[in-house]
């Protein structure tokens, strides 16, 4: 937990001293996207191991963890492809892209290939609709993604 | 530095030197530049930036927070990922000079999940900024003044980018919005003072540290200072960002991006309104048509019924559900929009849709609920050539179930 309570002091508020220190829970969010992008997943081990490492009770961590749509308790593929399905990239035909994907991975929309290399996401604006049709690869955001794009960042990823 | 061409904000400026002109000044002397520039919060609120760095300046607590709100989630909005990318000293710039102005020593750049991929480099300028005494403590030889900055990632949530609910973010919560008051200039981040603001707002305070509130003053409209930056996209050879004086007409726009055979405009997102052929003329501004900068332009071969659909599922997905209206109103006006699409919807059922509308745009909890309707509002209302009622009286006339 070295990097917890990077800043520590002691301050006056409504009059008291108190001390502020960064907040411990303030970090529970970055260990939960550490452990997502570790094991694709948050198990429910790992959900007790952050509660007891955070003094929180699970059910908090379990409540946290369904709000965010980058956290997911369902294992996800090593790669998660998201198609941005908002009205800009609609119109320059991220449907088409969808139907690509999901072709050449052999899965809907929303499931992952049985090797567990690909999950593939419908998504909202990835703000990069300059360059719509926009695809968020992993960290990556590519655009304009035509439907020949598609082979070729599959390929990268295998 | 500029790569890009604009009035303001992709004007020319030397790295640092707006916070070299603060730290001349008193915190209190900035300030009053600030106030008396107008400058008005770019992330779609327009709340102007002086007062609220004034109420944090005079909030007791010695502890203060700065952050800076790069969540940009509204759809057909892209222009915080080009200065983020492009321009990211500017923005960390303006923090720093938030911070001396509040009296805060700690800045949060809150950044998108889906902007992952920049954040390497927004720490690298971080730490060059360290290097160079920018950040860290007596910053820039002023002694006593510290300031860092750290990066917290958000994980895929658009209704983080309504400031309380970023800042329940931050806190490592759900990110639910707060009931208001308390504001987060006096109750913010871990309940202390938090100066909340957009990229672009902070990136327009350097240059006005420089070149002064009068020459801000001058660009733009009366009431509305500045410069807005567009994030154009849709049915145009040109999409991409540019920045505008404020009072530029739709029309202009859309022949600055090579857009031709027009139909409709969605200007603000989905939580912003369409705008016709007839309402070309309007400026964008606070007092006309207030903007968070998205412009999707549609041309005469579109639906508008698919974009109001597109929005409200947008919406369905992203609602926090936290309160009854936006949860329960929105799946009614999604269905209500089929029924409409298949001409199945009559006049009285309109009406009935209209006035659920009303109910979410005043009971809402949030900003997303109160906005949920708009882009229904404004197609339904203003474009009637886009559809058919029924005549016929049919069970649907009354909401389900109710
Ligand atoms: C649903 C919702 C989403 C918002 N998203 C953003 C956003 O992505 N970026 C942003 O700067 N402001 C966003 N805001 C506005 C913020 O609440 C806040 O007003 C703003 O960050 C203040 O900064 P400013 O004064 O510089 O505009 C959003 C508001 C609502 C209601
Ligand atoms: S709508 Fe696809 S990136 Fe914005």
């Amino acid at each position: 937990m070295g990097k917890f309570c990077s800043m520590k002091k002691v301050v006056k508020k409504d009059g008291k001293e108190v001390v502020v220190c960064d907040d411990i829970r303030s970090y529970l969010l970055e260990e939960l996207q550490e452990i997502q992008e570790k094991e694709g997943f948050i198990s429910d081990e790992n959900m007790q191991k952050t509660a007891d490492k955070f003094k929180i009770h699970p059910v908090e961590v379990y409540s946290v963890v369904t709000f965010y749509s980058f956290l997911t308790i369902e294992k996800k593929g090593r790669n998660v492809i998201r198609v941005s399905s908002c009205m800009p990239c609609e119109m320059k035909g991220s449907e088409g892209i969808v139907e690509v994907f999901e072709k050449k991975l052999g899965i809907k929309c929303g499931e992952t290939t049985d090797d567990g290399n690909f999950t593939l996401e419908k998504t909202s604006c990835i703000g990069m609709c300059d360059k719509a049709p926009a695809v968020l690869v992993n960290d990556e955001l590519v655009g304009p993604v035509e439907i020949g794009d598609v082979d070729k960042i599959l390929d990268r990823l295998k | 530095m500029s790569k890009r061409e604009g009035p303001v904000i992709f004007s020319e400026i030397k790295p640092l030197t707006g916070l070299r002109k603060a730290l001349e000044m008193s915190g209190e002397a900035v300030l009053e530049v600030i106030k008396s520039s107008n400058l008005k919060g770019r992330g779609g609120a327009g709340f102007p930036t002086g007062l609220k760095w004034g109420f944090a300046a005079s909030d007791s607590d010695e502890h203060k927070y700065v952050v800076c709100n790069a969540d940009e989630g509204e759809p057909g909005t892209f222009k915080d990922r080009v200065l983020l990318s492009e321009y990211p000293l500017l923005m960390l710039e303006g923090m720093v000079i938030a911070g001396y102005v509040i009296g805060a020593d700690r800045g949060y750049v809150y950044l998108r999940g889906e902007y992952k991929g920049l954040k390497k480099e927004l720490e690298r300028v971080i730490s060059e900024m360290r290097e160079n005494k920018a950040l860290g403590e007596d910053i820039l030889g002023k002694k006593g003044f510290n300031f860092d900055i750290e990066i917290k990632m958000g994980a895929g949530a658009y209704i983080c980018g309504e400031e309380t609910a970023l800042i329940e973010s931050m806190e490592g919560q759900r990110g639910e919005p707060r009931n208001r008051p308390p504001f987060p200039v006096n109750t913010g981040f871990l309940g202390f003072p938090t100066v909340v603001n957009n990229v672009e707002t902070m990136s327009v305070v350097p240059h006005i540290l420089v070149k002064g509130a009068d020459w801000f003053k001058a660009i733009g409209t009366e009431k509305s200072a500045g410069t807005k930056i567009l994030s154009v996209s849709g049915d145009c050879v040109k999409p991409g960002v540019y920045e505008v004086p404020f009072g530029m007409t739709v029309e202009e726009v859309l022949k600055m991006v090579g857009a031709e055979d027009t139909k409709a405009v969605q200007v603000g997102g989905a939580s912003g309104v369409c705008v016709g052929k007839d309402e070309f003329g309007r400026e964008i501004s606070f007092e006309d048509l207030p903007t968070g900068g998205s412009f999707i332009i549609l041309n005469s071969g579109r639906n508008l019924l698919d974009m109001v659909k597109n929005f409200l599922e947008f919406f369905n997905e992203e609602s926090c559900g936290q309160c009854t209206p936006c949860r329960e109103g929105v799946p009614v006006l999604i269905e209500g929009l089929e029924l409409i699409k298949k001409e199945e919807c009559n006049e009285r059922y309109l009406k009935d849709l209209f006035s659920l509308c009303e109910t979410l745009q005043c009971s809402s909890k949030c900003g997303l609920g109160q906005s949920a309707p708009n882009a229904f509002v404004s197609v339904l209302d203003k474009f009637k050539d886009e559809y058919k009622l029924s005549t016929k009286i049919k069970k649907e006339t009354v909401f389900n179930g109710q």
